[in-house]
């Protein structure tokens, strides 16, 4: 298996630049995720990895090996298309078999049935071996692409966005089928996604793409809990965190004068109390507490129904606040409300570079 | 109802009526068909059973199949069509080489690639008549520019019994190649490129991936132009009558026309046609089978 290594990635087309500077290290195993909005250089990053495009600088390094000038063949990964990208006029068994049969390795006839079968067998697709592509569904098709991927043992594992065309349901199927794969092969893979549930769910690491550059790189727990910048913290998380302004000063942020103050004496903020001047506020929807002793007051705008939990939209002033509460909780709209903030979980921003300051390095 | 317009329809917004467009369109298509298509066929197959004799003003007299019997007998006729049948050989496959081999090096990006496709399809544009003459000025032996460019003094090219027929089937060639590579690159430009970029991550070499991709999907509008190509090719008449006249250029179409109009056997003639007719159908639709084939692959 392989660790894979960028170092200084710059891509351009034409005058567009797709990827800047771009540095990432995938240890050798491991489910690393690349999420980023769409545009953001996710594709063009997996196309360098294989070969499919060239970059303008910089090195990609496979196994300590700079294989920039390598070709996709001699790169030896396997890429898993967004659009499948089957082999139209084939059956599944004869796109399965396709790169067995490549020049570069001879496998016997018995070698090229068993590995077929060991593929169709992990992924379930036994009984659709002898059908045309044309007539398999989008979660089949998709099997039997990542099937293709694994019947050869590739270095690596690229999926592009793999399954953004299914269902919900189907989606969420083939994630744990995906995880578990990667587990059992123990190889390494690099997804992309822009979901952001995809990315949380699955990767061990994630690397958070924006416009091409790599804004932050950390477990999914490191990534949620102490996003570097305000792009990071809004991009991440469902619903996304509540970002409002204030201005520090005398101990306290203050964001609507007088009915939303907060001090700077809670555990997170402690260390801003210097500080003064203009900044954002970052507090993430489970971190509002209702509390009919809490110090801070509004009027219940809107309530979003979520089954197991409830999206209640808070109305302070002009200023509007999303919280998570448990779905038994009665709500009555226009209604005033007390809550809190958990103070141990605020994030404060920079208003200009949006660089988180309690968390920033 | 026909007539009326259903208020909404497709008809009404275009501003003509069912009627309107059987009357202007479809009937006189019919008409034309039938007047000079169906009728002659018809005619002509009643003819195919007489001794009738155009130029002369006797009636025609119902013989039978002694036509076709005598026309399946005569070896000269099947001289003629295995001379046809070299023909198509030679100039098909040739146009197929030349047609999907520029067809292959045209599907890239090259500078200029509409005007030069463009060039490559003027000869397609031309008439036969003025191609074939052109033609017989190239290949004149003592002044030609192919003996010229080549090097070759006083060959004969089109009064050579020898490479009289090839010569003609290189001029086809030249002139329909176009045809064959605008149609493979119809083809070679739907194929997806995300299929190349697979293969490649597959790690499928150049061969490989030519005979497992490339080909297999050009093969529908390959065996199209082929299909064209080898009915056109088997009732050549023009290009090989302006160019040479002698037996080992001989086409099926041309001893048609020699017994139809210089021998006068109407009748007789109407049956050769009939055999070429059935011939080139047969042909086709062999072609139309491997055709459904393909698709369906």
């Amino acid at each position: 298996m392989a660790q894979i290594k960028l170092e200084n990635i710059s891509k351009k087309f034409g005058r567009q630049t797709a990827l800047s500077d771009l540095n990432l290290d995938i240890a050798d195993g491991e489910f690393f995720v690349l999420l980023g909005p769409t545009g953001a250089g996710k594709t063009t990053t997996l196309r360098l990895i294989a070969g499919l495009d060239a970059p303008n600088a910089g090195t990609i390094n496979i196994n300590g090996e700079n294989v920039n000038e390598y070709s996709a063949a001699e790169r030896d990964v396997a890429l898993v298309f967004q659009y499948y990208s089957l082999y139209p006029h084939y059956t599944v068994r004869q796109n399965l078999e396709f790169p067995l049969r490549s020049k570069v390795r001879r496998l016997t006839e018995q070698d090229i049935s068993a590995s077929v079968a060991r593929a169709a067998k992990t992924l379930r697709i036994e009984h659709l071996l002898e059908r045309k592509t044309d007539k398999l569904s989008g979660g089949e098709m998709q099997r039997v692409s990542i099937g293709r991927a694994i019947v050869r043992e590739p270095r690596a594992f690229l999926m592009d966005e793999p399954l953004s065309n299914l269902d919900a349901k189907l989606r969420e199927i083939l994630r744990a089928e995906l995880k578990d794969l990667q587990m059992k092969l123990g190889a390494t893979f690099l997804y992309v996604a822009h979901d952001q549930v995809e990315a949380m769910s699955m990767g061990d690491k994630i690397g958070i793409l924006c416009d091409g550059h790599l804004v932050q790189v950390g477990s999914s727990q490191d990534i949620y809990n102490r996003p570097r910048d305000t792009f990071v913290a809004t991009f991440v998380g469902s619903p996304a965190m509540n970002l409002f302004d204030a201005t520090l000063s005398n101990g306290k942020a203050v964001v609507i004068p007088g009915s939303l103050e907060i001090p700077t004496s809670g555990e997170a903020m402690n260390h801003l109390r210097e500080r003064a001047g203009k900044v954002k506020i970052g507090v993430r929807s489970e971190d509002i507490l209702l509390d009919s002793s809490g110090p801070l007051e509004g009027r219940i705008h809107g309530v979003e129904n979520h089954g197991v939990e409830k999206v209640v939209t808070l109305r302070v002033g002009e200023l509007l606040l999303r919280a998570t509460v448990p779905a038994r909780t009665v709500l009555e709209l226009d209604s005033p409300i007390r809550f809190a903030f958990n103070d141990k979980k605020l994030h404060c921003f920079d208003a200009a570079s949006g660089q988180n300051l309690i968390f920033g390095d | 109802m026909i007539g009326r317009l259903e208020p909404g329809s497709i008809a009404a917004k275009r501003g003509m009526s069912d009627l309107a467009i059987r009357n202007l369109f479809i009937i006189p298509t019919i008409i034309f068909l039938i007047v000079f298509n169906i009728f002659p066929l018809i005619y002509s197959l009643g003819y195919s059973f007489t001794d009738f004799r155009a130029s002369m003003n006797a009636p025609a007299n119902f013989i039978g199949l002694q036509n076709y019997r005598e026309l399946l007998a005569d070896e000269y006729i099947w001289i003629n069509f295995a001379t046809t049948a070299k023909y198509v050989l030679v100039s098909v496959g040739g146009q197929v080489v030349v047609g999907f081999g520029a067809a292959l090096l045209l599907n890239r990006e090259i500078p200029a690639k509409g005007l030069v496709t463009t060039l490559l399809l003027l000869p397609m544009m031309m008439s036969m008549a003025v191609v074939g003459l052109f033609w017989k000025l190239l290949y004149s032996p003592s002044w030609g520019i192919i003996n010229y460019a080549l090097g070759l003094e006083d060959f004969e090219w089109l009064s050579n019994p020898e490479v009289a027929l090839y010569a003609v089937a290189l001029t086809d060639i030249w002139m329909w190649s176009p045809f064959v590579m605008l149609l493979c690159l119809a083809g070679l430009s739907a194929i997806p490129k995300h299929l190349y970029e697979a293969a490649a991550i597959d790690r499928a070499g150049r061969w490989y991936t030519f005979t497992r991709i490339t080909l297999p999907l050009v093969t529908p509008l390959l065996l199209i132009a082929i299909i064209f190509r080898t009915m056109e090719a088997f009732k050549t008449f023009d290009l090989a009558f302006i160019m040479t006249s002698m037996e080992s250029t001989e086409l099926i179409a041309i001893r048609l026309y020699k017994m139809a109009f210089q021998e006068w056997q109407t009748g007789k003639s109407c049956a050769l046609a009939y055999i070429v007719l059935i011939m080139v159908l047969a042909i086709t639709n062999i072609y139309v089978k491997y055709l459904n084939k393909a698709k369906e692959r």
